[in-house]
């Protein structure tokens, strides 16, 4: 431990860290560029500046260790004019492009010259130009030198983490400017997270350009469904214009810090995985006789009725004839319900989630091979054991014309056993129900089509593959006509004459914890922004 | 904070009865009108001219002088080569107290300018003509100073103005 001083207040702190880690956890706000606590340290920006007592000159913090008795000063007169005119010569070459720059509003550049800039510039307006403006280094990312100060973040991105070694800065002196390395393109699975380091508007994400100014957009805690990783997200959407809303809510998903799990980074599937929230959704309401009502021939039903309908042939249903295919992709809360009702009180024996094949691919990182959020969540849950969980032989039974009817939570039959086998079970099963957000060729033959909400418009939470249960929330109501998995399987447990007396989500949860040794003992509040391991 | 509570005035009987305050209208009414009809009748006969009558313009066929600084309704600049300058920063949609401008960008052919407008909506309907939409604009994209001011349409779609109407006042 070493005592030290910050700002006048005294600190006790572990020994060897530097100046910079020491005054973040203070949670004292210092100007940075180049240093990246996920990054090596470069030390080349030296905007850090702080003031040493006892030292003659100003040090930057970021490459400075903590000693014993050490006074460091962060807003003093001294350090104040080090970090001004740094900033400065930072902004000697640096074009006048925030009206057309994508970083205005979330740019380190922008911030730092309202807190510490030298409101009297001494530089005359000859700036170096660099050849090129604003282009494209890969299918992600976009480039503007003009814009870039040399912090070397991306290099070191490349060097480090992804080990692509994509960036370079080249030439000399104020000629230097950052490139992918000749004949390279950024195209790696984690390219997107450059543009979030960028402290400035030197990279830019392809994807978000020009579709929004930031200072519009709403943020909302949640998780990727990408994977079974899990990483943690915040979904950015639309929300300060609603007179002028589009179609398109979520605008772009940023990666939030959880060390245990994705530390700052998330991969680019992820990234750009949300178009699916505004896109292809089943936006009808609900709907009985699918095709028909499609055709626009019958005004379609209300949610109630069709629950109505539901319960109806639930409660007359055999239940060695009918079959729940559940979904790796809703969360704890949904699985429970789903195990209250047709495990436990329907007491339908064929009930399972795993569907094969449809793996994807995997590295040692982030990314995981299992394309679902909760796999594990669905196996503790409905704890049907190992062979059971796969839905191959219910779907076989179905084809040979074993069942009665089928409740499909999400899964797409066509791609997962051929658009021939959907056809055959389409014919062999009388009842097919269809549940989810998105529309695909199951939910086109099915006799009840039940439109869920996304992840961004539910609470939840997932069950990553390691164990850690993490929340999702809602980012805004859902699209019309939808429902929360939750909220309807609640409405329809009532129709069958069950007593849950659940008020949302986090009830749920509870009395998941309540009943199940794997949760025992977690709530929403232990869960946090940073999730909690299950008891193993 | 502190608070200071001010005591509202009770109404007098006369108050509440209008009859003063109405009988003071009529008096201001008659007054300007007994003296703008001698003056005008005395300029009429050659006298009194350095008295002034008020005056009545002849609108619409009569256009009344306007200040320099009047803002009348808004147009986009044009570059030399014809496309707007508006960079659609949307500095004058973020400020606009009465929002009614709506702007969807796009990439600029010309990689040294970046961004131009790929749609420019104004609500003339909604505006409230605070002109902080030129105050605020980095490119002196827009301007007040179009001289229109008799705006009407027979619907709240007519009083919509799109980026061609903007550039073309
Ligand atoms: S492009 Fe951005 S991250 Fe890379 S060196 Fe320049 S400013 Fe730093
Ligand atoms: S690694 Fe998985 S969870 Fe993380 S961002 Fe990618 S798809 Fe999402
Ligand atoms: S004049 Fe005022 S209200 Fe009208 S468009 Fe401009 S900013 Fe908006
Ligand atoms: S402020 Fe000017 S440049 Fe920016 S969007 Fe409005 S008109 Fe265009
Ligand atoms: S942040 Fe310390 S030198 Fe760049």
């Amino acid at each position: 431990m070493a005592n030290i001083t910050i700002d006048g207040k005294p600190y006790a702190v572990k020994d060897g860290i530097t100046v910079i880690q020491a005054i973040d956890e203070a949670k004292i706000d210092l100007p940075r560029y180049c240093y990246h606590p996920g990054l090596s340290i470069a030390g080349n920006c030296r905007i850090c500046q702080v003031e040493v007592e006892k030292l003659p000159r100003s040090v930057i913090a970021c490459n400075t260790r903590v000693a014993e008795g050490m006074v460091i000063h962060t807003k003093s007169p001294k350090a104040r004019e080090s970090q001004q005119a740094v900033l400065e010569f930072l902004l000697a070459n640096h074009p006048l492009d925030c009206p057309v720059c994508d970083q205005a509003g979330e740019c380190k550049l922008q911030d730092y010259y309202m807190e510490v800039g030298l409101y009297d510039p001494k530089f005359d307006d000859r700036k170096v130009k660099k050849t090129k403006k604003a282009f494209p280094i890969g299918p992600t990312i976009m480039l503007d030198q003009e814009r870039c100060i040399l912090c070397s973040r991306c290099v070191r991105f490349g060097d480090e983490i992804t080990r692509t070694h994509d960036f370079g800065i080249f030439n000399r002196g104020d000629r230097s400017e950052i490139d992918v390395c000749p004949g390279k393109e950024l195209d790696n699975k984690y390219s997107g997270n450059v543009a979030d380091i960028c402290p400035v508007g030197a990279l830019t994400d392809r994807d978000f350009r020009f579709k929004m100014r930031v200072w519009y957009l709403g943020s909302q805690k949640s998780v990727c469904p990408g994977c079974s990783r899990g990483c943690n997200i915040e979904i950015h959407y639309e929300k300060s214009r609603p007179y002028h809303l589009k179609k398109e809510r979520v605008m772009r998903l940023k990666p939030r810090e959880n060390q245990a799990v994705n530390r700052w980074w998330i991969c680019d599937a992820g990234r750009y995985g949300y178009k699916s929230i505004d896109h292809g959704r089943l936006v009808e309401g609900p709907l009985v006789g699918a095709q028909m009502n499609r055709a626009g021939t019958r005004p379609a039903p209300t949610w109630t009725s069709v629950l109505e309908n539901l319960a109806g042939i639930f409660k007359k249903a055999d239940p060695a004839a009918w079959a729940v295919f559940a979904s790796p992709r809703h969360t704890n809360e949904e699985l429970y319900l789903v195990k209250r009702i047709f495990l436990d009180h329907l007491k339908w024996g064929q009930v399972a989630f795993h569907a094969p094949g449809q793996e994807g691919d995997e590295d040692d990182f982030l990314i995981r091979k299992d394309k679902n959020p909760n796999s594990t969540g669905a196996s503790r849950i409905l704890r049907l054991g190992k062979p059971d969980e796969d839905i191959t032989p219910i779907l076989e039974k179905a084809r040979r014309g074993g069942l009665e009817g089928l409740l499909v939570f999400g899964h797409d039959l066509a791609g997962i056993a051929g658009p021939q086998t959907l056809e055959t079970v389409r014919q062999k099963v009388k009842t097919l129900v269809f549940e989810g957000p998105n529309d695909n060729p199951t939910a086109a033959v099915a006799d009840i089509v039940l439109p869920a909400a996304s992840y961004a418009e539910k609470e939840g939470t997932f069950t990553n593959f390691e164990g850690r249960v993490q929340r999702i929330r809602k980012a805004f109501e859902p699209v019309s006509g939808s429902l929360a998995t939750w909220d309807w399987l609640l409405n329809l447990s009532g129709l069958l004459g069950m007593s849950l007396k659940h008020r949302g989500p986090e009830d749920i949860f509870e009395a998941l914890a309540g009943e199940n040794e794997f949760f025992k003992g977690l709530n929403y509040k232990k869960i946090g922004d940073q999730g909690c391991l299950l008891n193993s | 904070m502190a608070t200071k509570i001010i005591k509202r005035k009770e109404l007098g009987f006369w108050d509440r009865t209008y009859l003063p305050a109405v009988g003071l209208g009529l008096w201001i009414t008659s007054r300007h009108f007994f003296r703008n009809m001698a003056v005008h009748a005395l300029h009429l006969f050659g006298f009194a001219k350095n008295l002034r009558g008020a005056e009545t313009y002849q609108y619409p066929e009569e256009q009344r002088p306007l200040s320099k600084r009047t803002r009348t309704r808004h147009r986009l600049t044009k570059r030399e080569d014809g496309s707007p300058r508006c960079v659609a920063c949307m500095m004058c949609e973020t400020v606009c107290p009465a929002r009614c401008i709506n702007i969807v960008a796009k990439e600029n052919p010309d990689p040294n300018i970046e961004k131009m407008p790929a749609s420019f909506d104004l609500d003339l309907g909604m505006c409230v003509y605070c002109g902080y939409c030129v105050e605020v604009c980095p490119e002196d994209a827009i301007r007040m100073d179009t001289r229109i001011l008799d705006i009407a349409a027979y619907s709240r779609e007519g009083m919509k103005l799109d980026m061609q109407k903007l550039l073309n006042p």
